[in-house]
């Protein structure tokens, strides 16, 4: 598809001389920008259509990366960090011909420590193949996300990342113990230590989930999980979601957190069951996938309290994997949904906010209202344990108009989410997509104390600008989310 | 006036000031300055809903009585401290205890805080849910801060639940053995001679690897920790030289009875944590001659 956008023009003469420099100082076999490599990293895994990348830089190495931030601030040019771009929330998008700084090359994991349980890894590191390292060493790393077998442990970082199991090991931000990072300044520095225990501010901490907005990560070290001795994978039937709904609120105010609880409502088991043929019941009005996991009994014991809990809400049954093969049917279902979808509608615009658990009821009833009224359909399939709701808005980009309605749609259901004493977004982040919300959370001051943090680590703001935080600058050439041209990709 | 805004005016526009808690780690991070007004901090629990695992709870209320509610229905926070520390002294110093495998960390327990800022106005950082990724999460940078970038009136904090059992064991298997045996222990100690083990959860599991640490010579020592932990810590690096104390496998600090000495940091860590102090409190008014950088692991 053709980008309008890619009309604008943007070598210049001193983007000629930034070319240069960066060959000479990285390499040029790590320095593009040919029309192809513009177009691919204009954009990210959002709705947002691509914005103006300047150079596209490939760094291997920690000094690679300072190389380039100095060079761009050199040439008064602002940057953007990028993984592997599966970001939903505009995050990577570039702003204003900005240098993109690809850390897809540097994909080593440096060390790994069984004895203390952490491993130095590199950016470019794909998620799902730094726990597929760990796993004959009976460990894995906790956060995983969606995307999690293309996503970068640096894309994680950025975002802090969750993912089904967050819901008992927590997000990525309880896995990160330090970060080198290059500030976008240039200056090198290393934020924590491996045991997690420094004093001084917990810098960090908020680094972490920073959107790349504060440096560019080079070094990670994460903490290292132990495999759970013993896994118990349930999959429970509903007639009602408001049983489905209870259910989840009970097994926590039970005491049991499990590893993982993810809820799918009618329309997309039937869509899913449909494509994968994993055992869903079609004519169920919600079904709860359940994880838990720890010592054999404990386990054991869990699972007869969450069978009995479960059918005292309304369950219609309680199927419980027997193997290790049922398990990964249940799970190949879910983790297949987003795939699933392109059989009703050739687009989609997937949300994310978090709401309390005890809101699970109401607020998806507003959210099939929301839909109904804008005549489109919605599908949910999210972690229901921790409130994290994942409205699917299904369409056909092709039908004229569309987009406003899907729009429309989706701020609504951002602010019933809010009204409900919720937050805009629990794992993908704010990034372009939400921040003209921040202020319906957030007030002035509010606002004005988070700018203080980009104050003390960009004072110039060169790192992924425009990106998180509301202002009066905005991305011109991608801040106009409804003029999406129409077919676009979503 | 409610609590808060009571607190706000107390904390005000200008004036050196700084918040008194319980006083049980008043010596953290260097003396305050003298001349400095002192306020209190709201007390009270505000909501506790268990199905949530959530509870809003005023800074100034001590732990203690947080600890009790929180107990009454099977849960509690990762907040460790002495009788009178309060949740906002026990968050502004932000130390992890020794059961931190189990319960977490200090910096991810805190969701929600609202703060009075140097410039005198009520502050909301975080949000009330248990995952929450909307802008920088300020919270973190307020725990383990000692109140030099806001004062906290009001927060809220991630529970959890109590295990149904506790127990302790002592033995003279290695740490790391241990470590190899056992899912997940809450909390594990050495002394250089012996070593002490900490398993909870549910009855039957804790019965399962009781017993199996009992087949190599371990012996029950009841719920409360049997070894006394001395209360100055220090990051521990070297197992050769345990100096009469007890080391935090876990988290390797090494506790004992000489007063720690302030780690050094690079130069760099310490101009961003500069930048960050002067960006949040221009004219240092909160907490003067309080310092994170001086309060040890």
């Amino acid at each position: 598809m053709a980008n309008k956008f890619f009309k604008k023009k943007v070598h210049s003469k001193q983007d000629d001389q930034l070319f240069r420099e960066l060959c000479r100082n990285i390499g040029s076999e790590r320095v593009k920008r040919d029309g192809a490599s513009q177009l691919l990293y204009s954009r990210d895994g959002s709705a947002f259509p691509g914005g103006i990348p300047g150079i596209v830089c490939f760094p291997e190495t920690t000094q690679h990366v300072v190389d380039c931030i100095k060079a761009a601030n050199r040439h008064d040019r602002s940057f953007v960090p990028r993984g592997a771009g599966t970001g939903l929330a505009g995050g990577a998008v570039p702003c204003d011909a900005p240098l993109v700084i690809s850390t897809t090359k540097m994909n080593s994991i440096l060390e790994v420590n069984y004895e203390k349980q952490f491993a130095w890894v590199e950016p470019g590191v794909v998620n799902l193949d730094l726990t597929k390292s760990l796993s004959e060493f009976g460990f894995h790393f906790a956060p995983d996300p969606s995307s999690q077998q293309s996503c970068t442990i640096g894309g994680n970082v950025a975002n802090n990342s969750g993912g089904p199991h967050c819901l008992a090991y927590g997000v990525t931000n309880a896995h990160v113990l330090a970060v080198e990072v290059v500030l976008p300044d240039g200056t090198l520095v290393q934020l924590g230590d491996i045991d997690g225990h420094m004093s001084g501010y917990d810098l960090r901490g908020v680094f972490v989930g920073g959107e790349g907005t504060l440096g560019i990560a080079t070094r990670i070290a994460v903490k290292l999980t132990p495999n759970p001795p013993t896994i118990c994978t349930l999959l429970l039937d509903f007639m009602d979601v408001a049983d489905a709904a209870k259910t989840v609120s009970a097994i926590i105010a039970a005491g049991i957190v499990p590893a993982a609880m993810e809820m799918m409502d009618k329309r997309i088991v039937k869509v899913v069951e449909e494509f994968v043929k994993v055992g869903y019941p079609t004519d169920a009005a919600a079904v709860l996938i359940i994880e838990i996991d720890g010592l054999s009994d404990g386990v054991r014991l869990e699972t007869e309290q969450i069978k009995k809990i479960s059918l005292d809400c309304g369950a219609r049954s309680v199927r419980v994997a027997s193997s290790d093969i049922e398990r990964e049917k249940i799970w190949k279902g879910r983790k297949s949904a987003f795939g699933a979808v392109a059989q009703v509608q050739p687009g989609y615009y997937l949300h994310d906010t978090v709401i309390p658990r005890t809101k699970l009821v109401e607020v998806l009833e507003e959210v099939y209202e929301i839909a109904n009224r804008y005549e489109l359909i919605v599908m949910n399939v999210f972690h229901a344990g921790d409130g994290n709701l994942h409205p699917l808005l299904l369409f056909d980009p092709q039908e004229p108009g569309v987009m406003d309605r899907v729009l429309l749609a989706g701020e609504e259901i951002v602010q019933v989410s809010l009204d409900a004493g919720g937050v805009l977004s629990g794992e993908h982040g704010i990034g372009l997509e939400k921040k003209r919300f921040m202020e319906n959370f957030f007030s002035k001051e509010d606002l004005a104390a988070q700018k203080l943090v980009k104050d003390a680590f960009d004072p110039d703001g060169r790192a992924n600008p425009f990106k998180v935080l509301p202002s009066g600058a905005s991305c011109s050439e991608v801040n106009h989310l409804s003029q999406l041209p129409d077919g676009a990709w979503v | 006036m409610n609590d808060l805004k009571k607190f706000k005016e107390d904390v005000g526009k200008e004036g050196f000031v700084a918040v008194v808690g319980g006083k049980t780690h008043w010596e953290v991070g260097g003396a305050l300055n003298e001349d400095i007004r002192l306020v209190f901090a709201p007390t009270g629990i505000d909501a506790f809903d268990p199905s949530e695992m959530t509870v809003s709870v005023k800074a100034g209320t001590k732990l203690k009585d947080l600890d009790q509610e929180l107990a009454r229905h099977g849960q509690e926070v990762c907040l460790e401290g002495f009788l009178e520390t309060t949740v906002g002294g026990a968050l502004m110093v932000g130390r992890d205890g020794i059961r931190r495998n189990r319960i977490g960390s200090v910096r991810e327990t805190l969701l929600q805080a609202e703060y009075v800022n140097a410039q005198g106005e009520l502050i909301k950082a975080g949000g009330p849910t248990v995952k929450n990724v909307t802008g920088y999460d300020l919270c973190r940078l307020l725990v383990g801060s000692l109140g030099t970038l806001g004062l906290i009136g009001r927060v809220i904090l991630r529970t959890r639940p109590r295990p149904e059992k506790s127990v302790w064991l002592q033995g003279e298997l290695r740490p790391e053995e241990v470590r190899r045996m056992c899912f997940q222990p809450s909390s594990l100690l050495w002394d250089g001679e012996a070593t002490f083990v900490q398993l909870e959860g549910y009855g039957i599991d804790v019965d399962l690897e009781v017993s199996q640490l009992k087949s190599v010579g371990f012996e029950e020592r009841g719920n409360e920790c049997p070894i006394k932990v001395p209360r100055f810590r220090h990051k521990f690096s070297n197992r050769s030289c345990l100096d009469g104390g007890v080391a935090d496998i876990h988290s390797s600090i090494l506790y004992t009875n000489t007063e720690a000495s302030i780690p050094q940091y690079p130069e760099e860590v310490l101009c961003l944590g500069a930048k960050v102090r002067d960006t949040f409190d221009p004219t240092g008014r909160l907490n003067p001659g309080r310092d994170p950088y001086k309060a040890g692991p």
